[in-house]
């Protein structure tokens, strides 16, 4: 995937107004299956698996036993009983391990499929619009998945983004993809790289693992309590019973010029911090980012200020997402 | 704009070029850098008075993804910077021999001239 094709802003905008594609094949998949597949991965993943619906879509974190986030992932439920997780690429070979290296108490299979499957991102407010005149059948709803014929041949297509736009995400045999990406450039979806990949994440405020998820943070500061729950005994949620951070991601916009980077130190009325992701926003017009900041500071609203390679530029904390996609209903 | 190298201008191999009058010269980044670096987003200019060494990075420009440092190709003090920049950073992209230019300087040692690539060797290292 090419960090960009036409240029990282209007390929941005491009989403944010009419449908983009992204080859995102790099990423990894691991099929979970068997009797017991449901209860490996409620031992593993953070979320409440017993909640995923079939044909669902969920969203958790692996962790290890102190609580470090091994990665962030999406699984689905497929029609067949097993699950699908898709892992970021650099940690794929860890993750599988780690949940191939855990399933020995459990009648269930773990496989490492990332060779199965080429997976595109189609998104924006009309990339349902172009998936549907190249599918036969009905195009799931947001967080849910269906397998229909897309471009001649069977593909998985789940309602899920990395965007903050509508839209879906394919999954197929790496042969057929060249004609799914055929197909879709003749409904006039253009190109997007992994640039404007990174811009519109960080414009929805989701996560980039690397950036604003590492073993050294755990989920809890990183603002996705939401999505563990320690009651399901899942390995790290001994170690985030009852845990208060010292710190918490938040998304922060420049008040003035500039371009905040990983790295950068931020100072605040409560003490320091430090920014995770930073970018110029292409939607605001301005430097915004992620940052670990001290709770004291993290109320949107509170001023503080990014050390930008030695120069001090102004900031305020926010409101996530940074920036509102239009709400549609799908 | 179409990939360019004027004659009339030397070359640094950090892919800056310079413009010459007398002890003056103009610098800026050759068609080359401002392709690789892609858009341009942010240009903060240095100060004027400030100075600048020869080999050394004097500023910085900023695309969406990654922020460069810019070389100078000769000595001095800067005696100008380009604030049409501010507003609009994307000049370096478009004009990057003309509306582009970063600052003027006053040169401190004009025998570094020596030093630098005509248009033909600055050529020859980009195939190269």
């Amino acid at each position: 995937m090419p960090v960009q094709y036409q240029g990282v802003r209007a390929e941005h905008v491009n989403v944010r107004a009419k449908a983009g594609m992204f080859d995102v094949s790099h990423m990894g998949e691991v099929r979970t299956s068997g009797p017991q597949a449901e209860e490996l991965l409620q031992r593993l993943l953070s979320n409440d698996v017993s909640k995923l619906a079939d044909d669902g879509a969920q969203y958790s974190v692996l962790c290890n036993e102190e609580g470090g986030v091994l990665d962030d992932l999406f699984t689905y439920r497929l029609a067949d009983g097993a699950f699908l997780t898709v892992t970021n690429a650099a940690n794929h070979e860890r993750d599988h391990e780690w949940m191939a290296g855990h399933a020995g108490d459990f009648d269930a299979t773990v496989e490492n499929v990332a060779a199965r499957y080429a997976m595109l991102a189609v998104q924006g407010p009309v990339a349902r619009g172009a998936v549907e005149c190249i599918a036969d059948g009905v195009l799931p709803k947001r967080m849910r998945t269906a397998t229909i014929p897309v471009a001649g041949e069977d593909t998985l297509v789940c309602g899920t983004g990395y965007t903050g736009e509508d839209g879906v995400e394919l999954l197929m045999p790496p042969a057929h993809a060249p004609a799914v990406w055929d197909a879709l450039l003749a409904q006039g979806v253009k190109p997007a790289g992994l640039g404007a990949r990174d811009t519109l994440r960080l414009e929805a405020c989701f996560h980039l693992y690397g950036n604003d998820l590492s073993l050294d943070r755990n989920p809890i500061e990183a603002g996705l309590g939401w999505i563990c729950k320690l009651d399901t005994g899942f390995i790290g949620s001994q170690a985030l019973q009852g845990v208060e951070p010292e710190q918490t991601l938040v998304p922060f916009v420049f008040t003035g010029p500039g371009i905040p980077r990983q790295g950068n130190l931020v100072n605040t009325p409560a003490g320091g911090g430090e920014v995770t992701s930073g970018t110029l926003s292409p939607c605001l017009e301005t430097g915004a980012g992620l940052a670990y900041v001290p709770k004291g500071a993290a109320e949107p609203g509170t001023e503080i200020e990014v050390d930008v390679r030695g120069k001090p530029r102004a900031a305020v904390i926010s409101e996530r997402p940074l920036y509102p996609p239009k709400k549609k209903e799908s | 704009m179409a990939e360019s190298y004027p004659e009339d201008l030397k070359y640094h191999p950090e892919h800056d070029w310079a413009r010459i009058e007398g002890d003056e010269a103009t610098f800026g980044i050759t068609w080359y850098a401002q392709d690789a670096l892609g858009e341009v987003v942010f240009y903060d200019p240095p100060e004027v008075g400030a100075t600048v060494s020869k080999d050394q990075a004097y500023t910085e420009v900023e695309s969406v993804k990654a922020v460069s440092d810019v070389f100078a190709p000769l000595s001095g003090e800067i005696t100008a910077v380009n604030d049409k920049l501010s507003d609009s950073p994307e000049l370096i992209n478009s004009d990057p021999y003309g509306d582009g230019w970063l600052v003027r300087v006053k040169l401190s040692d004009t025998d570094e001239l020596e030093s630098l690539l005509d248009v033909g060797a600055y050529k020859d290292l980009l195939s190269s």
